[in-house]
């Protein structure tokens, strides 16, 4: 697959060593070129300095041949119109898309986006390490 | 009408003032609770403290009767999140955005906002509009009908100069709707001549723009 990810942030590098270790061709944009260092100094694919928000730099990341977009940013909001640019725009076939703060769950929601949210998926991870149960998770 | 206004900057505090004054019911969502305090200070009990781009807040806010959600917050991406989720999940029957970047037009309306602000544009053109050009200086643009509405100021020596309207070939689907001359409008008529200095409005549909930017320009 040739997939774009926005944001190079820890969830964003990770998911970049991911997806290149598998096989993958990968495309990382971020606003700001010092985050790239998280990918190592040996990261076969691409880096971009620019804003997943902005057309023009998605064109140059080649989203029109992307079978998959990441918005991994920390911004909820920029997530979101990335990922409608790259759903609706450029019909990537695959969209997912972060939620940092779960209180936009709905938002998310309403838009029809392929949500996840790290915030969510850890204190469910911590909770059952410390309870050895499955929580009920509308809080 | 009742009017939601997501952001309670100077933009969303003077838009909010001026729509009371005008007997509309409005209500601002502002996330600074200081800031939302001088607001209603000055405006009464028309300010909900929250983030607009939460579905509870907008919920809280009444968006299922609102008519209108504006969303004039600084950043282009907020603005789209909380039009979309009051047109999507609250039915809102109009929204409308601010928008700085003015790349952003065609990705909104591609993504069902009903207008945009672009002050970035506005401005441009009031900048435009001072220096004389070959060109149209747009003034509206009819969005939904695809139509311009646009000014060219007549330069010295136009071969336009003394030609009667009657006379004067434009595009299909143009009119000519007023010409100012010396700071007085002159509603047009048939046997209206133009003259070199003249600005002239005119409503196009965008197809025929650069059609009629040449009728005006022409050297010939």
């Amino acid at each position: 697959m040739y997939v774009v990810i926005m944001g190079c942030g820890r969830v964003g590098a990770r998911l970049a060593r991911l997806l290149v270790k598998a096989g993958h061709e990968v495309t990382v944009i971020d606003t700001n070129p010092s985050a790239f260092q998280r990918l190592g100094s040996d990261f076969p694919g691409t880096t971009m300095v620019g804003s997943g928000i902005d057309m023009d730099t998605l064109e140059r990341a080649g989203i029109e041949r992307a079978d998959a977009f990441a918005a991994v940013t920390q911004g909820d909001n920029r997530n979101i119109m990335a990922s409608q640019l790259a759903k609706e725009i450029y019909k990537v076939p695959k969209v997912v898309t972060r939620i940092y703060d779960p209180i936009r769950q709905d938002t998310f929601l309403t838009l029809g986006l392929d949500a996840i949210s790290p915030t969510v998926i850890g204190a469910r991870a911590f909770y059952t390490a410390l309870t050895g149960q499955e929580p009920d998770d509308e809080v | 009408m009742y009017i939601i206004i997501a952001g309670g900057g100077k933009v969303g505090f003077y838009l909010a003032r001026e729509l009371i004054a005008q007997g509309h019911e409005v209500l601002v969502i502002e996330q600074n609770p200081a800031r939302a305090d001088e607001i209603s200070s000055q405006l009464g009990n028309v300010v909900m403290t929250g983030n607009a781009d939460e579905a509870s807040v907008l919920a809280e806010a009444g968006a299922n009767r609102a008519d209108v959600v504006v969303s004039v917050i600084g950043a282009d991406e907020r603005n789209l999140v909380i039009c979309q989720v009051a047109k999507r999940r609250f039915n809102v029957p109009r929204t409308i955005a601010r928008i700085s970047n003015p790349k952003n037009e065609r990705i909104f309306r591609v993504l069902g906002i009903d207008a945009t602000v672009n002050t970035t544009d506005v401005i441009l053109s009031i900048i435009e509009q001072e220096i004389p050009a070959q060109s149209l200086v747009p003034l509206l643009r009819l969005r939904h009908a695809d139509v311009e509405i646009v000014e060219a100021v007549l330069p010295k020596g136009s071969p336009l100069h003394g030609v009667a309207l009657r006379d004067l070939y434009l595009p299909p689907e143009s009119i000519i709707a007023i010409i100012i001359r010396n700071g007085e409008p002159i509603f047009p008529a048939g046997g209206t001549t133009l003259e070199a200095g003249d600005e002239i409005v005119a409503l196009t549909r965008s197809v025929h723009e650069e059609e009629l930017r040449q009728t005006f320009f022409a050297k010939r």
